[in-house]
């Protein structure tokens, strides 16, 4: 069980680094909720209740966006990541212990952001709440690998929208249907198979991405 | 690549001229005989990147790298080909440059989107190992992605927009069926004389860059 | 020409277009090499004359 005490060490110390730095959270708190005002201005009067729905996910998606731009930044600024790669632990445990802390990071969010929206715009159901669960986990596995990627290039947070994007288009079908439809389960399962496939993925390929 | 030429210029005949009018869509219907056969080759290529992406990291010879690449160049050509056929079919079809009703290209437009990010990744890294690994792993993705994204968009449909019509594979006759073979055939020749040729000029790029370097 | 046929020609020229472009670029790029692998011929022939 040694991976799992690797995994929740790293997980821990990105959580104590953010309570006490305290600057990434409280911008991506302020960041959705301006967005879900922006967005009342930005539907027009009588659209569709469910358009506001699939707002709610293009806020959560930029959102983790900006989240995800700055989650390698403890490490690239104290060039701690070549001494964590240097580590006797497993690479792919640095993953999974960023995505963890990630995880937690965008659930809190949720916590203010989701009641929010249900006041501004319409109640969410548990079909939605688990839609943005499961999306959840799909954004901080698949995020936090692009955001080692782009950590490893000139441009930096200007490349990671690019590279996230695309890769969240499914993630955001999952997440919409299953807030709109009378039969979300067919988008939760699919939500769920995106967790599988990706995460298995980043898993196996996270050390050639911070690897010479 | 003399052979793929000669053999393109035969589909087209066929394509054109031999093959029998569709009774719905008319001529238009023509266009199919390339557009499928250059969607299905952007599949192949970035199938093949991908393949070779993997190669890399497995084997760690350098030269997938060059060839991973390459397919992937190719793949995003023929993709953008897809996309260009598929929007003036459309036209041709419905009166608009754009529809999302048909999932094959609205798939082709978020691979596009990917593979565009690669190009915009790699060459953001320097070159070396690095750049390597994690273009390899980015090749990785897109694979994984497409089947994901297909089923992503036909789950889409039912609350994007109700199809307004069935699939896109016409029922073909025997001739058509054969016309359709050739220009397969045809373009997946070219697409592999075209790899092979811009595989043989980067190698040969890079070979001369090391030799300059010796030299001087 | 009808309509229809307007956009077959424009679908097959488009591919033959881009198709061709892609040549031309292939082509020089061939020449440049051609080029490069001279000047290097000429500075290893210089090379061993000299040393």
């Amino acid at each position: 069980m040694n991976y799992l005490a690797d995994v929740t060490a790293l997980a821990r110390k990105d959580l104590r680094l953010e309570l006490r730095a305290r600057d990434t959270l409280p911008a991506m708190l302020l960041f959705v909720l301006s967005t879900l005002v922006v967005f009342h201005f930005a539907l027009p009067s009588g659209a569709d209740e469910v358009a506001a729905q699939g707002l709610l996910w293009v806020a959560l998606v930029f959102t983790a966006l900006l989240g995800l731009a700055r989650a390698w930044a403890p490490e690239r600024e104290d060039g701690a990541l070549e001494g964590l790669v240097l580590a006797p632990c497993d690479r792919s445990a640095i993953w999974l212990g960023k995505s963890a802390a990630v995880f937690l990071f965008l659930v809190a969010i949720e916590l203010v952001a989701l009641p929010a929206f249900a006041l501004f715009f319409s109640p969410l159901d548990a079909g939605a709440v688990l839609g943005v669960l499961l999306a959840d986990v799909g954004i901080c596995a698949v995020g936090t690998l692009l955001a080692a990627m782009a950590a490893a290039s000139r441009t930096r947070e200007l490349i990671l929208p690019l590279l996230f994007l695309p890769l969240a288009i499914p993630l955001v079908v999952g997440g919409v249907g299953a807030s709109v439809s009378t039969d979300p389960g067919r988008y939760l399962a699919f939500l769920g198979l995106y967790d599988a496939v990706f995460a298995i993925l980043c898993w196996a390929s996270f050390e050639y991405v911070v690897s010479e | 690549m003399a052979t793929a030429a000669a053999l393109v210029g035969l589909a087209i005949v066929l394509a054109l001229l031999v093959a029998p009018e569709d009774a719905d869509q008319g001529i238009s219907q023509r266009i199919f005989y390339f557009h499928v056969p250059i969607a299905l080759t952007a599949y192949a290529a970035f199938g093949w990147g991908a393949w070779k992406a993997l190669l890399l990291l497995w084997k760690r010879e350098e030269r997938y790298d060059l060839e991973s690449y390459v397919a992937i160049h190719q793949g995003t050509i023929f993709g953008a080909l897809t996309l260009a056929t598929g929007s003036i079919w459309a036209k041709a079809s419905w009166g608009k440059w754009w529809v999302w009703d048909s999932n094959q290209l609205v798939l082709f437009l978020v691979l596009f989107l990917f593979y565009s990010a690669y190009f915009m990744l790699r060459f953001s890294i320097e070159e070396g190992p690095r750049r390597e690994n994690v273009s390899a792993v980015y090749a990785l993705f897109g694979v994984a992605l497409i089947p994901v994204s297909f089923f992503a968009i036909r789950l889409a449909e039912d609350f994007i927009h109700p199809t307004t019509f069935t699939r896109d594979g016409p029922q073909m006759t025997g001739t058509m069926f054969f016309t359709f073979c050739v220009c397969w055939v045809s373009i997946s020749m070219l697409a592999y004389a075209l790899y092979r040729v811009e595989l043989l000029g980067k190698r040969l790029d890079s070979n001369l860059r090391e030799l300059r370097e010796a030299l001087s | 020409m009808s309509s229809g046929e307007k956009y077959v020609a424009a679908a097959y020229g488009v591919v033959f277009v881009t198709m061709l472009v892609y040549v031309v670029i292939i082509a020089a790029k061939l020449a440049r090499l051609e080029r490069e692998t001279a000047e290097l011929a000429e500075l290893a022939r210089k090379r061993s004359l000299g040393g």
